[in-house]
């Protein structure tokens, strides 16, 4: 803004309106204005109607007893439990499918963006036919039929399929084996995760002894090795329990094992095959968006064709990709909340029961739409950061 | 942005100019008279209690409704339906969206008071039951450990089904889906084992839901008492009054055993009780702010408490009256006078 | 991932037959790797197809009733001939259907007349809005010896064209405010643009439609009540227009900034430096994903189910909640999801159409 003028008090007073920092700061003190008293307005309001109508407010509910059942949760929840609790469950069911749903999707994704660019034109037909398909349809359409195919078609408890042994497929969900109670199997997990971090240490180390040496360390396979076998050895060094908890059919329903609700599979089901179809076509233009001389040229470097593709072709295709990835996995979370029409207990459903049962809505929408928000800072800053370390490093 | 400002004032003004008729807390009576029919909150589909399905509104919630339009207009037909699930109804009550709600709803303390609202009045003495298949042998509530559940969200059902299998000591599966047909078509497809909810919607569902409607049964166990009835807003009486005293005027002409077949001679009956109900003798009307013959408009249009009940509950779903019967009868239906 | 672009066909002289030989050997058996995947892809399509189309026409019943139903082991058509007016018009009088019937043809013409770039001009938003105003009496009546229908009563297909075109019809403008006030100088108008624009873009179309539903009501003043069809709408176009306005930003951000400085030396207003300079180029580079956009509000209009209105979905689901047709789920499903697939996939061909038109002339 450059265009302040000296004003002095001999020049007209509509002179001034025409000073473009003038009419600047009227503007936005009439934006700001229209806006703080629309805000004032409708609070106003909220106070007078259930102060009227003797509405209870305030997040004193949080507390109290629920008393509602919910069927799926990750933390022991129980009627007993307050509103507080449920919520939080609702909060980690609607993680717990986003988290599932994005690792599908973007592997089902990749292989059919890659597919859309590969040279045989019926694996090329048959991608774009899955997009057209899936990407025009509503996702709440997708869902519902889902619901009803898998609550329909499959058969009851009594006639559960049996596909595998231990595995049962009824239209109250798939049931599936999973290893017995052992302390074995915490052990085994944490000896995963110290192989994961010990990949990524020697991945560090051979890329600093590449650069130092020019020596080549073969960091892919033996990190591997370590993520594998460290917890191999460790369920070997518990002497191996092998004892499965299978489900079994007792009373009404399948006992033990693992199982997946209709409404569980469906909202992953519908989440994935839908948002697959959006991550394609951002794979795609990303392979697209490198030239073809970048590959001819670490071709004739006498690079493999593999390191061709890991080294040269895939970052930088990932840096296009990306950012609209990131969309696509917000998007995926954002959607999760369709859940409410099929009874899957995330968020939305939870706060939906519990606006219903105390009555206070303005509280309930507030809660859920703050964790939403949070939910999409996390991702949009995780991803920020993740791109920032893609991003092109100019020497 | 002086565009911007001047749009937006175009965009605020255009959405007042759509307002729909205003609806003042205190002022429900002139406002339903100035828009000229009662604009009544009612289930999705519930045969026997609202129902859409023969292409016109009937059911016992829906005659309520119908009984305050021919209070204050002489009309029976003077009512818009607005169909809500259960988790909507109250928002939608509480916002002014609708001025009556008459949707199964149960009478309780919490929803008297935090909630916001005020009862009317019962116009169906329920209580919550189990349905189940046939097949299943099973005959009793307590053997439902482990059962799959389907149940309404937002209801009093939901939290009747937590407290009764915590009392019992026993485990189950809630499948909980929003909207009644939602959830009765979950049942159906065979998603869960038991339907819960107020034993007339379980008779609604039975008799007109199911493929067959003898393959299924309702267990014998009442787990909770359920009074249902209309209900409008907090802070309006003169309306409360209306709406209750509609509603007591069905039941009474019962107990003076006037329907809508002879309501006509019997306004040259003698008795005086009747002369005062049906407006003969004048004052009732004028204490409500209505027409003297607001009963004799509900009766001859809607009919009395017990033909509502029959054409509605007991055809349809083949339900006796039980604890809906007349208190002379042995059951709870008890008029105030109306005098 | 070793897989590329093909690149095209090479022109082979001859005969179709030769040349159509050729196009397999180079599109589909190139290497033994090759036609292992097309002989596979094959057999999937194959696999596919015939169980869609045994199911959808060979098996199928296409008789108008359902008592020829129990012998077959496809589709029973039936089901549409029985509910399709149900699924146009919901609950609408059964008598009074003529209008939105109508209503439905004004809205189609409106949008196919819209695509043809020789109706574009200033006169076509007032036909729109005229057309709004005409249609807003012909469904709701009242006047004009028309009987008055409540907007519960609308629904059906009816329903998701309205939301649909009225939400692009305001959803547009709207986000051209926004993204204008995002890129403002003035920063109190700057901020709440963000906020507007983050905070819808941050939360799920279904909350901000539970706002407008559950919530809004009690931010109205004693005595003020707005239509749940109307709230409904609104609820639509916010959350549209947020995403909207990122795209028609992202279009104003890709202009040289030379051609606004060329715009200030020539001492064009800010409105003027805009309309004449910077939109006419900004929008035309943001065709596709303003498409895409719409695209996803016609989709998004079957959220409203969720919330009580009765649209194509919402009929739908009653429709198959009717004992009667409760196996003719998959019919039901399937039926509408051709119907939002055409109107979609139209929108998306256009989108591609459009975009290559307005680029025409345009490369040097």
């Amino acid at each position: 803004m450059d265009s302040k003028h000296p004003s002095d008090a001999s020049r007209p007073l509509m002179a001034l309106l025409y000073d473009k920092t003038v009419r600047s700061i009227i503007y936005q003190v009439l934006v700001f204005g229209g806006v703080f008293f629309l805000g004032w307005y409708l609070v106003s309001n909220v106070q007078t109607n259930l102060d009227e109508q003797n509405i209870a407010t305030g997040f004193g509910f949080l507390d109290r007893e629920a008393s509602f059942g919910i069927s799926e949760s990750v933390i022991a929840y129980s009627p007993e439990s307050n509103y507080g609790r449920a919520l939080l469950v609702g909060i980690l069911n609607t993680i717990k499918v986003s988290l599932t749903g994005i690792i599908l999707a973007s592997i089902i994704g990749t292989l059919i963006g890659i597919g859309l660019v590969s040279k045989n034109w019926l694996v090329r037909f048959i991608g774009k036919t899955y997009i057209d398909v899936f990407r025009n349809v509503p996702l709440l359409l997708q869902l519902f039929f889902w619901y009803a195919l898998i609550t329909n078609g499959l058969p009851g408890v009594r006639q559960a399929l049996n596909p595998l042994p231990g595995t049962f497929l009824t239209n109250r969900g798939l049931y599936l084996p999973i290893p017995a109670d052992n302390p074995a199997w915490f052990w085994v997990f944490i000896a995963f995760i110290v192989g994961i971090i010990g990949a990524f240490v020697l991945r560090k180390w051979s890329f600093k002894r590449l650069e130092a040496t020019g020596q080549v360390f073969p960091h892919l396979s033996v990190g591997l090795g370590i993520v594998v076998g460290l917890p191999i050895l460790t369920w070997l060094l518990f002497g191996a329990p092998i004892e499965m908890n299978v489900p079994a059919l007792q009373g009404f329903n399948f006992q033990g094992g693992l199982n997946m609700s209709p409404e569980f599979f469906t909202l992953l089901l519908g989440l994935t095959v839908y948002t697959a179809t959006y991550i394609a076509e951002v794979v795609r233009s990303g392979i697209q968006s490198v030239p073809k001389g970048q590959s001819e040229a670490s071709t004739s470097l006498g690079l493999k064709p593999s390191w061709t593709m890991r080294l040269i072709v895939l970052p930088q295709a990932l840096r296009v990709i990306i950012p609209p990835l990131t969309n696509q996995y917000l998007n995926l979370t954002k959607n999760s909340s369709l859940a409410v029409a099929i009874g899957y207990p995330e968020l939305v459903s939870i706060s939906n029961t519990t606006m219903n049962q105390t009555g206070q809505a303005v509280e309930g929408v507030a809660i859920f739409m703050t964790v939403y928000l949070g939910i999409s800072l996390l991702i949009s800053l995780f991803m920020n950061w993740y791109n920032k370390r893609m991003a092109l490093v100019e020497r | 942005m002086l565009k911007k400002l001047t749009s937006t004032t175009a965009a605020a003004a255009l959405s007042l100019s759509m307002v729909a008729g205003g609806v003042q807390a205190g002022d429900t009576v002139d406002a339903v008279m100035d828009q000229g029919y009662v604009q009544c909150g009612v289930n999705t589909s519930l045969p026997g209690f609202a129902s859409s399905a023969s292409g016109s509104w009937e059911g016992l919630d829906v005659d309520v409704c119908r009984a305050v339009a021919a209070a204050m207009f002489g009309d029976s037909e003077a009512v818009q339906y607005t169909p809500l699930t259960a988790a909507q109804r109250f928002t939608a009550l509480q916002s002014g969206e609708i001025d009556v709600l008459s949707r199964v709803t149960t009478w309780t303390l919490t929803r008297d008071t935090s909630l916001g609202l005020n009862f009317a009045g019962v116009n169906y003495y329920d209580g919550q039951g189990f349905l189940v298949r046939k097949d299943l042998g099973v005959t009793s509530a307590t053997q439902l450990d482990g059962a799959a559940v389907c149940v309404e969200p937002g209801t009093t059902t939901e939290l009747n089904l937590a407290d009764y299998f915590r009392a019992n000591d026993m485990e189950f599966e809630p499948v909980v889906i929003e909207n009644t047909t939602e959830v009765t078509s979950a049942f159906f497809s065979g998603r869960c084992d038991v339907y819960t909810t107020d034993r007339g919607g379980l008779a609604s569902a039975r008799m007109v839901s199911a493929e067959n409607p003898d393959d299924y049964v309702v267990l014998p166990e009442v787990i909770s008492k359920e009074p249902l009835g209309p209900v409008v807003r907090h802070g309006d009486d003169e309306w409360l009054d209306i709406v209750k005293w509609s509603l007591v005027a069905m039941i009474e002409a019962e107990e003076y055993g006037i329907t809508s077949e002879n309501v006509d001679d019997m306004l040259d009956s003698t008795n005086p009780g009747i002369q005062r109900f049906l407006g003969v003798t004048p004052g009732m009307g004028e204490a409500l702010g209505l027409e003297e013959d607001w009963a004799y408009n509900i009766i001859k249009q809607v009919g009395n408490y017990g033909e509502a009940y029959d054409r509605n509950v007991t055809e349809k779903l083949g339900l006796d009256r039980g604890l809906n019967a007349l208190w002379t009868d042995g059951g709870l239906m008890y008029a105030y006078p109306v005098r | 991932m070793t897989t590329m672009i093909p690149s095209q066909a090479r022109p082979t002289g001859g005969s179709t037959m030769r040349r159509s030989v050729s196009w397999l050997k180079t599109n589909l058996f190139s290497s033994p790797t090759n036609t292992v995947i097309s002989l596979i892809c094959i057999y999937i399509l194959w696999e596919i197809l015939s169980a869609v189309v045994g199911w959808a026409i060979v098996n199928a019943s296409f008789s108008a009733s359902k008592e020829f139903c129990g012998d077959v082991s496809g589709a029973c058509w039936a089901f549409v001939h029985d509910n399709y007016r149900f699924l146009l018009f919901g609950t609408y009088p059964l008598d009074e259907q003529w209008r939105p019937l109508i209503a439905i043809f004004m809205l189609v013409g409106g949008i196919l007349i819209s695509m043809n770039r020789r109706f574009w001009s200033p006169w076509l938003a007032v036909a729109w809005i005229v057309g709004f105003v005409v249609m807003y009496i012909i469904l709701g009546g009242g006047i004009l010896g028309l009987e008055r229908v409540s907007s519960t009563n609308w629904g059906g297909l009816t329903l998701t064209l309205i939301l649909a075109v009225v939400g692009i019809a305001f959803a547009a403008p709207l986000a051209l405010i926004l993204a204008l006030g995002r890129r403002s100088e003035m920063p109190f108008v700057r901020v709440i643009c963000v906020v507007f624009i983050e905070v819808f873009r941050g939360v799920p179309l279904i909350s901000v439609l539970f706002m407008a539903s559950l919530m809004f009501p009690l931010f109205l003043p004693d005595g003020v009540s707005i239509d749940k069809l109307l709230r409904a709408q609104v609820g639509i176009i916010f959350f549209q227009a947020a995403y909207l306005a990122e795209v028609f930003r992202g279009g104003m951000q890709a202009i040289p900034s030379g051609q606004y400085e060329a715009a200030d030396a020539l001492g064009l207003s800010y409105w003027q430096k805009m309309s004449k300079i910077i939109l006419p180029q900004a929008l035309r580079l943001v065709i596709p994903p303003t498409m895409s956009t719409f695209i996803s509000l016609f989709k998004d209009t079957s959220l409203v189910t969720i919330i009580g209105l009765f649209d194509l979905l919402a009929a739908t689901k009653a429709a198959i909640n009717d004992p009667t047709w409760r196996q003719q789920y998959i019919e039901g499903y399937v039926f509408i999801a051709l119907i939002y697939f055409c109107f979609c996939f139209f929108m998306s061909r256009y989108a591609l159409y459009l975009d290559r038109e307005m680029h025409k002339g345009m490369s040097h």
